[in-house]
């Protein structure tokens, strides 16, 4: 089993390593295409900011590689919203893989969100033994609505996409390697996929 | 629906678990690492690092311990305590951390802020403002609350909002080490006047004193170390505490 982690300098990616490393396996970080198109699975991670860290992606060239990808891919938070068409956040076109514009929640709110919240409405191998109403941890300002990809809502302000999934493609808006037993758990499900 | 959260805090002086009595007269209470795993396992929401001798001493050891905590533990933690430039959060955040925060460099030079959030989002910008009631009006400190400034609280946190950062850590100063229950007061006007989270932090004692910082200070989440430390609290039972009078936690 090859895991490749994406690695374009986007913030705290050796957490998910440790996560992956916890549950057993082993996951190289890379930026290199070639090492990435041979992966079993990739996950494409973010924290930051979406127009520096699409800057990043477009300078190594990821930004066409990704999109090409046959096997499985795990966009987490800000990896997932760039996924998307377009994000509100410095203006960003995004990779075009889940057809919904990612915008930032309301002022009726505290932004960003930051906590423990549920999932409910599961579907996919993705969640497989998770119960419905789990907690799971997330850090973010902006959100995709609900759409057609969505796999998992959660509640704040309004419903949103807490995670997505289209063909070989999948996405999570929480932390999973922050999300305690219930991340770990999600993120097996990922990898033995 | 979201949860307000419990951060037990672990200060670290030289590698080690510091908790000081009012800033001062420090107490060995365990290894980070250690106590981090301890704590995650008995439900903690998110964890707070501060390395409380960092503005004033070398902390080379700092990014070492965020990899091995990062390693161990799977809840989210904070790193703070002399960070001053876009270089040293980066480290941090590489090595692991989810989010950082910065006390005095902030006030010194503002401009941080947005320097930081403009790289690597408010999501993981904490600014953390220790503060003290003088004359009744709430003067912010600096260097571990050694030095007084004439900073208005509610002025300083207005612009620690505006320049984008994500979450605010408020220590009152009146009431940490005292153990007789957080700012309420203040940490309402804070909740109330800005719209990004607020942590409470200083003067937990018991476990009404954190029901009363959810309710009347309408804290977002509630920091403390020695009860926490000290098994004074146990962490679940606090939980189940606050579940049982209608605040949201997770379990």
């Amino acid at each position: 089993m090859k895991i490749v982690i994406i690695d374009y300098g986007a913030g705290n990616i050796q957490s998910i390593q440790f996560a992956l490393q916890r549950l057993g396996y082993t996951a190289i970080l890379s930026s290199d295409k070639n090492i990435i198109e041979q992966a079993d699975k990739v996950i494409f991670p973010g924290v930051g900011e979406a127009s520096s860290a699409m800057t990043k992606l477009k300078e190594s060239g990821l930004d066409t590689v990704i999109p090409g990808l046959k096997q499985p891919v795990l966009g987490i938070c800000l990896g997932m919203q760039l996924m998307c068409r377009y994000s509100e956040e410095g203006d960003t076109s995004g990779l075009g893989i889940f057809d919904v514009d990612v915008v930032k929640f309301s002022n009726k709110v505290k932004v960003p969100q930051i906590g423990w919240n549920q999932i409910t409405d599961l579907k996919t191998p993705l969640f497989k033994d998770v119960e419905e109403k789990e907690y799971i941890y997330l850090v973010h300002s902006y959100y995709a609505p609900l759409c057609e990809e969505t796999i998992a809502i959660s509640d704040y302000e309004l419903l949103y996409s807490s995670a997505m999934c289209k063909d070989n493609f999948w996405g999570v808006q929480f932390h999973p390697e922050k999300s305690s037993e219930v991340g770990e758990r999600i993120l097996k499900n990922f990898v033995t996929l | 629906m979201l949860t307000k959260r419990i951060i037990p805090c672990l200060d670290i002086k030289n590698g080690r678990t510091v908790k000081g009595i009012n800033f001062v007269d420090l107490r060995d209470a365990g290894d980070p690492v250690e106590l981090a795993q301890r704590y995650a396992k008995e439900g903690a929401d998110e964890l707070v690092f501060l390395d409380i001798s960092a503005t004033e001493e070398e902390r080379k050891t700092l990014a070492d311990l965020v990899k091995r905590v990062a390693e161990k533990v799977n809840i989210p933690f904070t790193v703070g305590g002399g960070i001053s430039s876009v270089e040293d959060v980066s480290v941090l955040l590489y090595n692991g951390a989810d989010k950082i925060s910065i006390n005095s460099s902030a006030v010194k030079n503002p401009d941080l802020i947005n320097q930081l959030v403009a790289k690597f989002g408010s999501q993981c910008i904490v600014v953390a403002i220790d503060a003290k009631r003088i004359n009744n009006t709430w003067k912010v400190h600096l260097v571990g609350g050694k030095v007084p400034t004439e900073i208005d609280l509610f002025d300083w946190a207005k612009e620690v909002e505006d320049r984008g950062a994500g979450e605010i850590l408020f220590t009152s100063m009146d009431h940490d080490g005292t153990k007789n229950g957080f700012a309420n007061e203040a940490l309402a006007q804070l909740s109330e006047t800005l719209n990004i989270p607020i942590i409470a932090s200083g003067g937990a004692g018991n476990m009404d004193h954190f029901a009363d910082t959810f309710s009347k200070g309408k804290a977002d989440a509630a920091l403390a170390a020695s009860v926490f430390h000290f098994k004074e609290i146990e962490i679940r039972d606090l939980k189940n505490y606050l579940l049982e009078r209608n605040i949201p936690m997770r379990l």
